[in-house]
């Protein structure tokens, strides 16, 4: 046996544990298109939305904000349009880049990878829900990327690693984010938005030199 | 050489040595998977299940799920730390 078989040998096995125990077919791509996504949902919301602030939200005497339901929910809809394209954009993707990798979709490990992403998301989504039930909407953008965040950082374990990086730069912008109140949009644009094209671009440059 | 001794005879075959990578990594692995995930035909996988449980470097538990037949295997104390060694000796041979 010479050095090159072991050498074989060690990335046969380093490739196999990788295989068996993560979900290798997310591609940059669709952290890009999730950034534009989210892009131009806050161009809409800014140029459309907001500047019928004053019949959106009102200060009252106890500091509370109160917002009128209409143009909230049409708020709360662009939100859920960018969540779902995204969601769309990165499964169909996905699915494309397993079956070139020769990959199934539906195992064990991508089982695994769902429940331990949705579980910070669906924790936090439920949280932020309660908080808009209670009129605070203060901390709503810091919590979406504190919480985002972390369900990255725990969905890194089960598949490609450096979606971890993504994880701690969403949470140190939520807590900057939390530092800065009412400059909650501005911050989600960074996260949802340029960290998602910035970290989308790194990706797939990385994949496509690898091919 | 005292190098080579590391070397496991019985992880000098590809099959062997995925399988126990494999099995490291999860906690267990049905048959199905590793055919999957190994390339190889069921006879092929059986028979060095066989040999890998001989060494008793891995457990085999056959259940029922429902009806069907479901066989998952682990890898045992014994076997990790074979792994563990082989490994070992792999790097330090590759440095000169």
């Amino acid at each position: 046996m010479t050095n090159k078989d072991y050498l074989n040998d060690l990335s046969h096995i380093k490739e196999l544990m990788n295989r068996s125990s993560r979900f290798l077919s997310l591609s940059g791509l669709s952290g890009i298109l999730a950034g534009i996504y989210a892009l131009v949902g806050a161009a809409f919301s800014y140029y459309y939305i907001f500047p019928r602030r004053s019949s959106i939200l009102t200060l009252s005497q106890d500091n509370i904000v109160y917002v009128h339901s209409h143009y909230f929910k049409l708020l709360l809809l662009v939100l859920a349009l960018v969540a779902g394209a995204s969601i769309f954009t990165a499964y169909i993707l996905s699915a494309r880049q397993a079956k070139k990798n020769g990959e199934q979709m539906w195992t064990p490990v991508s089982k695994r990878l769902l429940i331990n992403f949705l579980i910070p998301m669906v924790a936090g989504g439920i949280y932020i829900l309660i908080k808009i039930k209670s009129q605070h909407y203060g901390l709503t953008a810091s919590l979406m990327l504190l919480f985002y965040g972390l369900a990255l950082v725990n969905a890194s374990k089960y598949t490609l690693g450096t979606i971890r990086y993504l994880g701690y730069s969403q949470i140190v912008l939520g807590l900057i984010c939390a530092a800065f109140p009412g400059y909650g949009f501005w911050f989600w644009v960074l996260g949802f938005g340029c960290l998602h094209i910035l970290y989308g671009t790194l990706m797939y440059s990385k994949e496509n030199k690898a091919a | 050489m005292s190098l080579i001794e590391n070397i496991n005879k019985l992880f000098d075959h590809r099959i062997r040595l995925g399988m126990m990578s494999i099995l490291m990594v999860n906690e267990q692995v049905d048959f199905k998977m590793l055919k999957q995930l190994l390339g190889v035909t069921d006879g092929n996988l059986a028979s060095h299940v066989k040999a890998l449980e001989k060494a008793n470097y891995i457990v085999i538990q056959k259940q029922f799920i429902g009806k069907k037949p479901n066989t998952q295997y682990r890898a045992t104390k014994t076997g990790r730390e074979a792994f563990k060694k082989h490994i070992e000796a792999l790097e330090k041979l590759i440095q000169p």
